[in-house]
């Protein structure tokens, strides 16, 4: 039946006696008639795949049209020096998101989250979390498999209440779901309560709305790949703010029901049409002809 | 949508709609033919032509061909491994009339000597539909199993295919039938719920009036 609002998820865990990640599992499970297992297993296999694409970036790389390539390895050599601004975690997270992002755009093999020009946003958030704690938390795998649950819901709810494609809504239907998921899933994993889950998916995706879709060139690099890095970090934030106990004015379900309106209102030449804003900068233009006369 | 539709699927990348779309293409082809082909002409079209290099399209296809799946890391090695299997493959940029953005059409050949032509889709998220067989209409979606079937427009043929149907116990899920002209030639596309046996195509190829036999199975090689 597939949840249509975070209420009903809340509702459904407080009727219930469950977490949010039960919430959402049993409601796969019905979905999809599967058992628990097979449900997790599923689960397990795109963590897996998270973690695969994660280890096979390779830094030496450029994309077919030589726009993106060798930042995550910048980005990663730069932190190790140890001055960054935004300290190790944040860096790591910063590192992470520029890798996926290339690695995608390089045509390796990543999970979409929701999407492939998203697909760096909750890995650039898990991966370095699940690295840090390793040691100290026994069953950190299985913590980070149930955020995964939780990220997936609030996914769910964002693809039935507004979209997750930039040609429907924007970059902000894209990066700004991610986000929003990251966020909540982070919550989660830091123990933070359903509500400061939602309050935190309603932040981060505040945030991003009425981000365009205007890849230069209509190809998933620029401005896509630095974009996972504004998903992930704004992430984090919203997270921390929401276990600060900070709260969002506008309930989560309302912001969604924002980012369609937006979406619906923005133009068709900032729908992945390649057609306005970076893209159609004498800079992306001139990209755009020197690839069209290359091939 | 399901939650694996929201965290998935496990793709190579950059694009869904240009990349994982364009594999799926190619692989229905492949199904369709019967085997890899030996020759494939590709034409693509509208975005597909406009930004398809950047996005590993070409590539993507090919990759299909050869019968690798959306998340296979070899795609973008598929140009060198076909020429490994001898495949001949060339591509060219031309806007088809009336289609749809992101639209390819290939004209493949079997060892055999078996020719199809298919244009086809992507929609987007990885979803493709097959528009054209041999240049008639036939909307299939490549997400159930499919057979068409030229004939020769004579009464029987429908009743033929529908009771082989019956007879194994393969229910059907959607059927059309088109024709040129009266006593022309002739088409049936049928969607269904079940993969179709090898014997049943083999029954079918027998049946005189009827010239070709194309077959979609789901999940598994061929």
């Amino acid at each position: 039946m597939a949840y249509h609002s975070l209420k009903e998820i809340v509702d459904y865990c407080e009727r219930r006696k469950v977490s949010f990640f039960q919430a959402v599992l049993e409601d796969d499970m019905e979905e999809r008639k599967v058992t628990q297992q097979e449900s997790m297993a599923s689960m397990y296999t795109m963590w897996d795949a998270m973690l695969l694409a994660s280890t096979a970036y390779d830094g030496s790389l450029t994309s077919a049209s030589g726009l993106t390539g060798r930042q995550g390895a910048l980005m990663e050599e730069y932190r190790k020096k140890g001055k960054t601004l935004c300290g190790d975690f944040i860096s790591q997270v910063v590192a992470q998101a520029l890798e996926m992002g290339e690695s995608n755009a390089c045509m390796k093999r990543i999970v979409a989250a929701p999407t492939a020009g998203s697909c760096g946003v909750l890995p650039a958030v898990l991966i370095p979390y699940y690295q840090m704690h390793q040691q100290e938390v026994e069953d950190i795998h299985k913590a980070v498999i149930e955020s995964l649950y939780v990220a997936a819901g609030i996914g769910q709810v964002i693809a039935s209440r507004a979209f997750i494609a930039g040609a429907a809504g924007g970059c902000q239907a894209e990066i700004g779901a991610a986000s929003s998921m990251a966020a909540g899933a982070l919550v989660y994993l830091k123990g933070g309560d359903n509500h400061q889950i939602c309050h935190a998916s309603a932040i981060a995706m505040k945030s991003l709305l009425g981000l365009v879709c205007d890849p230069v060139a209509g190809l998933v690099e620029v401005p896509c790949v630095k974009r996972n890095v504004t998903g992930a970090v704004n992430a984090l934030a919203a997270a921390d703010m929401a276990l600060a106990g900070i709260t969002s004015a506008i309930p989560a379900d309302q912001v969604f029901d924002a980012m369609r309106e937006v979406g619906e209102k923005m133009h068709v030449s900032l729908k992945e049409t390649g057609e306005g804003g970076l893209a159609a900068t004498p800079e992306g233009i001139r990209i755009t002809k020197l690839l069209i006369r290359s091939h | 949508m399901n939650i694996f539709d929201i965290l998935g699927p496990v793709m190579v990348g950059p694009s869904s709609s240009h990349t994982a779309g364009a594999v799926r293409i190619g692989l229905i082809t492949k199904k369709l033919l019967g085997s890899v082909p030996v020759k494939a002409d590709i034409t693509l079209s509208g975005s597909f032509g406009a930004t398809g290099v950047g996005h590993g399209t070409d590539k993507a296809l090919v990759a299909g061909l050869l019968g690798m799946d959306t998340d296979d890391i070899r795609i973008p090695e598929s140009f060198d491994i076909a020429r490994e299997q001898n495949m001949e493959f060339a591509f060219s940029k031309e806007n088809i009339r009336d289609a749809h953005p992101n639209t390819a059409l290939l004209k493949v050949e079997a060892a055999s000597g078996r020719a199809l032509e298919v244009q086809a889709s992507s929609l987007g998220g990885g979803r493709v539909m097959i528009n054209k067989l041999d240049g008639i209409q036939i909307n299939v979606t490549g997400e159930r199993p499919a057979l068409i079937v030229h004939n020769l427009d004579q009464p029987g043929h429908v009743a033929e295919v529908t009771s082989l149907m019956a007879h194994k116990s393969i229910n059907i899920a959607t059927m059309n039938v088109y024709r040129d002209k009266r006593g022309g030639y002739a088409v049936m596309v049928l969607e269904t719920d079940q993969n179709i046996p090898d014997s049943a195509i083999e029954w079918l190829k027998r049946v005189e009036g009827i010239i070709k036999v194309t077959r979609l199975n789901i999940g598994e090689e061929g």
